[in-house]
């Protein structure tokens, strides 16, 4: 099987102390960057703290920058990477813990803040049977959410950074998801909540939160159809003075 | 530090989830801790891929569904719990609909089913390949309606408080400062998911170590059936990615080298949707007589999904064609997948009733956790995630009952700070010359070569004789990590005593069930034995190692029959 020696350098961080460590191991082909870490874990150094759960790209555990970019080290192949010195850093824009390991709490509460889940006016009773939803209109929310909540769109946005309050992308694609599905009709409450400084409006259409994107979810065309979509609601308002 | 709720869940998976909501309904003034050791989303549910059993259209049935699952779990099943379960399931999924599930759908835009092995109805009800994933998605967002459920996120439990056969709470090390504290409730859901970790062969996330099993054995409560383990036949190569039944139930083949589809000869009717079980058994068949395919990652057998078609594998089946490629460099429209049986699922777990009551007071417990039992001896797929659905529901309105109606009974005392010591002192002192890692993975290999799909006696005594040696190695581990901090290692030597703990149950019960059935497959005593072995295993906790005891099945309607596909 085909081997080469890497080495990975890992910024790791503790009780508000970082420091650069380099672990230098055989690795074989098929080795995702996550199998390195265990390995160093396993064999090289005990101490060293990341998170892990799926390692098959589903549960959003292991976001970090992997030679500089966001990505999920489950999902990325050492031998796709094209160098052999591999650097690991924690996501940007969260506070650090320990290590590889980023604090995801204000992220999860902005998740929260856009209301993301179906709001009813009336919740139909289950003796009635499911909401009808077409394939079709299935396919107006379905990429939306497929979101895993890995954070690497929230940790490459510009706007998260420099701005504490930015609801960040993962959120308001999560709020589309909810907006373009036929049983929600939360659409005014919702639009409110997203339609602000702190929301969609705060976004500069970099679009790298797209680009890096795991899961192809798009978060930049969602934040830009909430703009047209609040556009359109504050034209109505307009007429209806 | 010591914080009160009335009903604290372990666990935040689906079934954790589930109870988290029907106890916040069931309860509007009662506060609901909700504890996991990792963050939302993460949990071993989102893997979940192929579909959600329930009976919900004409021509089929409860009953139909319930038959399908005492069949399927070889008549170890218990009969009352079964059909209470199968009568259940449908509420569940359409609830779980109006939750917001994304359900694939069918033309007139009701919820669309797809067939699954051992089921005689396409009842599965299914989100594309990614059914947990959803499912898990539409509960958390719909908990966050509830402003009486508080998360615990990244809190690790480390013991259950049980004083004169009543939970009074438990003890968990919040991993982001390493402080100890006491959770004091009047009920405890636990929900921690299965076991799957024991073997190195394996579908399991990193993170499901049997924790809860281990933590209520610990406490004296008896585990279930622990000896019935179940193998998936398709483990993606090399990870052991679940590779999802229902490829098979879209109409996926299996293939050994001589290009035939083989499961004609082991189950002419039901073919590649035969349980699991059977097609496992099978497989390693093909693979022991040399039929498989040799790789530098073991022998192994082909799916085929090629003549499916790429529009319909893009629809129904678009993660399973994403990990292949990813994680195996083989795109299934293109080419065959390489697969071979695969550790997935622990149909033994905590005693429990169909109530979800454990046999100590105000402790209940739901999902793979729990042994009811509805798998018996083996589990059907689509049953686990809608067992989560049904029996996470039942454990949430009966804890919240029980908490409205009992008070809060006085922790014992110093309860914490002694935890707080056998945790850092104790266990965090410990400074061996045994690695954790060595023998974690001992312990997996020994699983997977000896405990595995076919057993025999010589090899359970050995593997017996490994894993009792490994536990005393373990005392003499070393911790490297000495800080309070998110310490990993810390965390995997916890786990890794559960899992000991656990391996030696499993062992121990396979040692002495001298019958095959379902999962549980004797070379040396190849034929079921309903007239000796129609009996649930029950291990209690000892100093000397697990101690053994039977209860009887619980059969209503349906005597067990030979059973064949």
């Amino acid at each position: 099987m085909e081997e080469k020696n890497v080495v990975f350098v890992v910024k790791r961080f503790y009780n508000d102390s970082e420091e650069e460590r380099r672990y230098e191991f055989t690795a074989s082909r098929g080795m995702t960057v996550l199998d390195g870490l265990y390995y160093i874990k396993d064999h090289l150094d005990a101490t060293l703290a990341f998170r892990a759960s799926c390692r098959m790209g589903i549960c959003g555990s292991c976001g970090m920058i992997i030679n500089g970019r966001p990505m999920l080290a489950c999902s990325t192949q050492i031998f796709d990477l094209d160098s052999d010195i591999i650097t690991v850093e924690p996501l940007k824009n969260m506070d650090g813990i320990k290590d590889l390991v980023a604090d995801f709490n204000e992220f999860f509460e902005k998740h929260k803040k856009v209301k993301p889940y179906l709001i009813r006016k009336v919740e139909k009773s289950v003796e009635e049977g499911e909401y009808i939803q077409t394939p079709d209109q299935l396919k107006e929310y379905r990429q939306y959410a497929l979101c895993i909540k890995c954070g690497l769109c929230y940790s490459v946005c510009a706007i998260a950074g420099s701005n504490n309050e930015y609801l960040g992308p993962a959120s308001l694609a999560s709020a589309y998801r909810f907006m373009k599905d036929n049983r929600d009709e939360g659409g005014e409450e919702r639009l409110l909540l997203v339609d602000g400084h702190d929301g969609c409006w705060r976004c500069h259409f970099m679009a790298e939160c797209s680009e890096v994107c795991p899961k192809e979810v798009d978060p930049a065309k969602a934040i830009q159809m909430i703009k047209r979509k609040a556009f359109i609601a504050a034209f109505k308002r307009l007429f209806r003075r | 530090m010591i914080v009160q709720h009335d009903v604290t869940i372990v666990g935040a998976g689906l079934a954790g989830l589930r109870a988290a909501i029907a106890a916040a309904e069931t309860g509007e003034k009662l506060s609901i801790a909700l504890v996991s050791k990792i963050y939302p989303l993460r949990s071993h549910s989102v893997c979940a891929e192929g579909g959600t059993g329930a009976a919900l259209r004409e021509g089929d049935s409860i009953e139909l569904h319930a038959w399908d699952t005492v069949k399927g779990s070889d008549f170890l099943g218990d009969q009352d719990a079964i059909e209470f379960f199968c009568s259940q399931a449908p509420k569940e999924a359409i609830l779980l609909e109006h939750w917001g599930c994304p359900w694939s759908r069918t033309d007139q835009g009701l919820i669309d089913q797809r067939p699954f092995g051992g089921h005689s109805f396409p009842r599965a009800c299914y989100a594309a390949d990614r059914t947990g994933f959803h499912e898990m998605h539409t509960l958390y967002e719909r908990s966050l309606m509830y402003d009486n459920i508080i998360r615990y996120n990244e809190y690790f439990v480390t013991s259950l408080i049980i004083e004169d056969n009543h939970i009074k709470g438990l003890t968990a090390i919040d991993l982001k400062n390493g402080e100890m504290i006491g959770i004091h409730s009047k009920a405890v859901i636990l929900a921690t998911g299965g076991a799957g970790r024991l073997y190195e062969f394996t579908t399991y996330s990193y993170t499901v170590t049997g924790d809860g099993m281990a933590l209520a054995y610990r406490a004296g409560v008896p585990l279930k059936d622990m000896e019935f383990f179940q193998f998936h036949p398709t483990g993606l190569l090399p990870s052991g990615i679940l590779i999802t039944e229902g490829a098979r139930g879209e109409g996926g083949y299996l293939l050994n080298n001589k290009n035939e589809r083989f499961m004609e000869k082991y189950a002419p009717e039901k073919m590649e949707l035969a349980p699991r079980d059977i097609v496992s058994r099978s497989m390693m068949t093909e693979i022991i007589e040399g039929r498989g395919f040799k790789g530098p990652y073991g022998d192994y057998l082909l799916l085929d999904l090629r003549h499916l078609g790429e529009e319909r594998i893009e629809e129904r089946l678009p993660l399973i064609r994403e990990a292949s490629i990813k994680f195996s460099g083989v795109d299934p429209v293109e080419e065959p997948i390489p697969v071979r049986p695969v550790a997935h699922y622990t149909m033994g777990g905590v005693h429990a009733n169909m109530h979800t009551e454990t046999p100590v007071k105000g402790l209940y417990a739901a999902g793979e956790v729990a042994c009811v039992s509805i798998h018996g001896a083996n589990r059907l797929g689509t049953n686990s995630t809608m067992e989560c659905l049904v029996f996470g529901g039942v454990a949430g309105s009966r804890a919240a009952e029980f908490a409205l109606k009992n008070d809060f009974e006085a922790l014992p005392k110093d309860v914490v700070a002694k935890e707080e010591s056998r945790i850092f002192d104790d266990f965090m002192g410990r400074d061996g010359d045994e690695s954790i890692a060595e023998i974690r993975d001992t312990m997996r290999s020994t699983m997977e070569s000896k405990v595995g799909i076919f057993r025999k006696g010589d090899d359970l005594k050995e593997a017996l004789r490994i894993i009792k040696e490994l536990k005393n190695r373990f005392n003499n581990i070393q911790i490297s990590d000495k800080g309070r901090v998110f310490n990993t290692d810390l965390t995997s030597a916890l786990e890794l005593d559960f899992m000991l703990e656990l391996a030696e149950i499993v062992v121990l019960g396979a040692l002495k069930r001298e019958e095959s059935r379902g999962a549980h497959y004797r070379l040396d005593f190849p034929k079921r034995d309903d007239e000796n072995w129609l009996k649930h295993t029950m291990a209690y906790y000892t100093e000397d190692g697990p101690r053994l005891e039977y209860i009887p099945v619980t059969i209503t309607k349906w005597e067990p029959v030979e059973r064949k596909y």
